[in-house]
């Protein structure tokens, strides 16, 4: 059984506006897969519906086996084991990285004050934060913030990770702090779902390659083909957009 | 010349005992017949009051006010006091008023302030009529209502038991006060849950928190950081809103130096005095803000400028 599976997936934003046409597609636990293509093409929305913070019209959504699209009492239970790292990081800014880091464990998960400053801790170590755990948000760089946004998900022990453009609003000096992290996680055999440009990433870590235009999901590859072969002329030309330099 | 003054006044307080006066002729008239210079027997209006003062003020030539700034230390003809302490006890009424009104102002505020930021479209609606609802109808107007109207609709005897109490013009202000404060309150905490980052509550509610616990640990504090200077004018504004309330007999400051100018026709000094002290409870309202908003912000957030 797939760790999220997608079948018939619509979403209208208005009636006449539909962002996600008939999407369907699986990640299989373990597996990182990569969604590309152009801007506004629904990306973010596909992610977003599979721990429910986009609601759907259409189609069903299971994580773990449960059904997320007809699920209400149980979904915030269910999101916090879903990691979500946001392009804009979104840290919470009035509360310091280590707590951050901690406010989820002890109000979704009921872990001690204790428990979850440890696991906070060991956490940031991971991600090479630990000098900084005092601090607010606002006072440090993109790619900490990110890297603690990434820490932040991985405390609640999730069985899959999504990612939403994680590195497009950082400075390219910093884009490579988070791959990093990101890659470490996918060889740990984290499931992953990421939404990115980075194709450097996607040749590395992806097993597959979705590719989206116009709400549709245009080619659910191997990594191998998509690369090397895409069949469609949209993901040619989006290829060869994003590879020419 | 001090002695000169005050036996003066203490003439004039004989002279209302004396004189069958309603309110309206009481001042004039006790002048008129007090003063060698105003035009004998005949009226005098406050304005005119107001022309002399001016006058006072740019030649230097006193006509006939007499300037009087002991009588704060007299005695009060209900022998209760001083006109000073009268001022202070209206200040305390002042000071409990407003807080009173705060409370509920904040409280019924902040819930029609959330209730507008929610999904749901009931919700939204009916933040939208109760902001409309207080925001549009006059103070002075609600005051009326919540004084004389709502005990009339309450059930027979709960309405009388009300309207016996001792402090039901209090209890009437603030209920009146505090919800036309708390739709301006409401509107302000909207704004401020708007103004945050979409992201952020997509966050809290990634994390598994309920949207309870998303207003709760994330856009709350936020938001209330974000608008402390607004809110800080809006408790100005309660404070400064506590004076109508005299027009259904709450003693407040006003009222307090409206009787003392009543009694003792120092109507320069007892509203120079009321103006004065609400001056500086604001200055000291606004610089006790102005210091917890420096402790509650967040260095790299909203720490100064
Ligand atoms: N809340 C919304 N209301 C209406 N349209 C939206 C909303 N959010 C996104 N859209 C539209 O949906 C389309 C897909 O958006 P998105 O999923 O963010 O695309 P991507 O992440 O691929 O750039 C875009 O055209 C965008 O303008
Ligand atoms: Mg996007």
């Amino acid at each position: 059984m797939p760790m999220i599976t997608i079948e018939k997936v619509s979403k209208w934003y208005n009636p006449q506006f539909q962002v996600l046409k008939n999407c369907t597609t699986a990640v299989e636990k373990g597996e990182v897969v990569v969604v590309c293509g152009p801007s506004g093409s629904g990306k973010s929305t596909l992610i977003k519906t599979v721990n429910a913070l986009e609601p759907v019209q259409a189609g069903t959504i299971m994580v773990d086996g449960l059904n997320v699209t007809t699920m209400k009492k149980d979904l915030p239970k269910l999101r916090s084991r879903v990691g979500m790292v946001f392009q804009h990081f979104e840290l919470f800014p009035h509360l310091k990285i280590v707590e951050n880091l901690c406010l989820g464990q002890t109000i979704v998960l009921g872990r001690s004050e204790d428990a979850a400053k440890a696991k906070a801790m060991k956490m940031l170590e991971r991600v090479g934060l630990t000098a900084h755990a005092q601090k607010y948000p606002g006072q440090l760089s993109g790619g900490q913030q990110q890297r603690v946004a990434i820490a932040r998900a991985l405390v609640m022990d999730p069985i899959c990770m999504l990612f939403d453009e994680p590195t497009s609003a950082l400075d390219p000096e910093m884009i490579n702090e988070v791959l990093d992290v990101m890659v470490e996680l996918a060889k740990e055999g984290m499931t992953m779902m990421v939404v990115t440009h980075e194709m450097g990433f996607a040749k590395k870590v992806a097993n597959r390659v979705i590719f989206m235009d116009a709400g549709e999901i245009v080619e659910d590859a191997q990594k191998e083909d998509f690369f090397g072969h895409p069949r469609s002329d949209r993901a040619q030309q989006f290829l060869s957009k994003i590879l020419s330099h | 010349m001090r002695v000169a003054r005050v036996r003066r006044v203490r003439g004039r307080q004989r002279v209302k005992h004396w004189l069958p006066l309603t309110r309206l002729e009481r001042p004039s008239v006790v002048r008129s017949t007090l003063s060698p210079q105003a035009g004998r027997g005949k009226k005098q209006w406050p304005g005119h009051c107001m022309g002399f003062w001016l006058g006072t003020a740019r030649g230097g030539e006193c006509v006939n006010y007499n300037w009087n700034w002991g009588i704060f230390w007299d005695q009060t003809p209900d022998a209760t006091g001083t006109y000073f302490g009268s001022l202070m006890s209206g200040l305390q009424v002042t000071i409990l008023l407003a807080l009173c009104a705060w409370f509920i102002a904040f409280v019924m505020g902040s819930l029609i302030g959330i209730m507008r930021t929610l999904p749901a479209r009931w919700a939204v609606f009916v933040g939208n009529a109760y902001i409309e609802m207080f925001r549009n109808i006059p103070l002075l107007v609600q005051l009326f209502i919540w004084f004389f109207v709502v005990p009339e609709l309450l059930p027979g005897d709960l309405g009388i038991w009300i309207k016996q109490l001792r402090n039901g013009p209090f209890i009437a202000a603030m209920l009146g006060l505090g919800f036309y404060m708390s739709s301006r309150v409401a509107a302000q905490i909207t704004a401020g849950i708007n103004a945050l980052p979409k992201g952020q509550r997509m966050a809290g509610t990634a994390i598994g928190l309920t949207t309870w616990q998303t207003y709760r640990y994330i856009l709350l504090p936020l938001a209330y950081r974000i608008i402390f200077p607004p809110l800080t004018s809006e408790f100005l504004n309660t404070i400064k809103n506590t004076a109508p309330a005299l027009t259904i007999g709450v003693l407040e400051l006003t009222a307090r130096a409206r009787s003392m100018q009543e009694f003792s026709f120092q109507v320069f000094e007892a509203f120079s005095a009321a103006a004065a002290i609400y001056l500086v409870l604001s200055a000291v309202v606004t610089i006790g803000m102005r210091i917890l908003e420096k402790r509650l912000a967040i260095p790299g957030f909203n720490e100064g400028k």
